[in-house]
């Protein structure tokens, strides 16, 4: 197998020469794919024959949920990356996508409120699937408040890593919560084996919003991360050429 | 089209304050974040070119 792409992903100027090229592009189309979702899911598709209008909060719910989850599975995944290899870019990767897994975690959280209170009558209890994606959440929160406490960019880094890691093993916990006990949130409505019980009209704008909000989230975390490394690669040479190159 | 007027869109039947308070926090935040990174990454430039011009600029008479 070819490992070059692998060594290029920890080139930090190979990465912020693709992220300029690529990230408008990738955000662009991302927003743009997310908006129609949403459009369509908001006036287009179909009233829920149980719960009336108040199910196109799923446009905002579930992909932001998946976002969270996904998000937080780059993270260990790139916690672990550091461990073993001790790639440059993963603690920034870390630094970078951990704000976006928050504000997700915290949409899913409040969007599932709002939609809980019409639906469940309630808008929190504490079952299982709701309390772990709120221990997603601040998980998110230590990791960004731990890599922000130290001086010493090394330390910061390597707490954050290890954060991150441990964290991990709340995330079978979220997916398997609402088999595992008895929740008031449903089990999932999609799965890759199975064509959706839902009808197409109202699942297709659900698969726009999803790929969008991922691919709006690639293109901040590109962002995120070219402006740490114009932190912590100030000193080069060929940022200083970038910084003179840019016409900002 | 789901909806008979505007005004019924509004309303989203009784779940009308659920669905666009849930909608009007989600844009919120994500243009938020979306302006934050950018004026981050804009700002640090921004930085580091002053520096680099300065210094320069101090260089330049001898």
């Amino acid at each position: 197998m070819n490992w070059i792409w692998f060594h290029k992903l920890g080139s930090p100027k190979w990465f912020f020469h693709w992220a300029d090229r690529w990230s408008k592009l990738i955000f662009i189309f991302g927003v743009s794919l997310f908006l129609l979702g949403i459009i369509w899911g908001l006036v287009f598709a179909p009233e829920d024959y149980q719960q009336g209008n108040s199910f196109r909060i799923i446009y905002i719910h579930v992909p932001s949920a998946m976002l969270a989850q996904s998000c937080y599975l780059a993270l260990g995944i790139s916690g672990i990356v550091s461990l073993v290899w001790q790639m440059k870019m993963a603690p920034i990767f870390i630094k970078s996508v951990a704000p976006i897994g928050a504000v997700m975690a915290i949409i899913a959280l409040l969007s599932g409120a709002i939609w809980g209170k019409p639906t469940w009558g309630t808008w929190w209890v504490w079952d299982a699937r709701l309390t772990s994606v709120l221990v997603l959440f601040i998980l998110y929160m230590g990791v960004i408040a731990i890599q922000n406490s130290f001086d010493d960019t090394r330390l910061s880094d390597k707490a954050a890593v290890v954060i991150s890691v441990v964290g991990l093993i709340n995330l079978p916990i979220i997916k398997y919560s609402v088999d595992w006990w008895n929740t008031l949130h449903q089990p999932a409505t999609f799965s890759i084996i199975e064509k959706p019980s839902m009808p197409a009209e109202m699942w297709v704008p659900l698969l726009f919003c999803v790929v969008g909000l991922y691919l709006f989230t690639v293109g901040v975390t590109c962002w995120r991360m070219q402006t740490e490394l114009l932190i912590r690669e100030k000193r080069s040479n060929w940022i200083k050429a970038e910084v003179l190159d840019s016409g900002v | 089209m789901a909806f008979e007027s505007f005004s019924d869109f509004l309303a989203m039947g009784t779940h009308g304050h659920y669905v666009w308070s849930v909608y009007g926090i989600s844009l919120f935040l994500l243009v938020g974040i979306t302006v934050q990174s950018i004026t981050a990454k804009k700002s640090q430039i921004k930085r580091l070119r002053k520096l680099s011009l300065g210094k320069q600029n101090t260089h330049a008479p001898d």
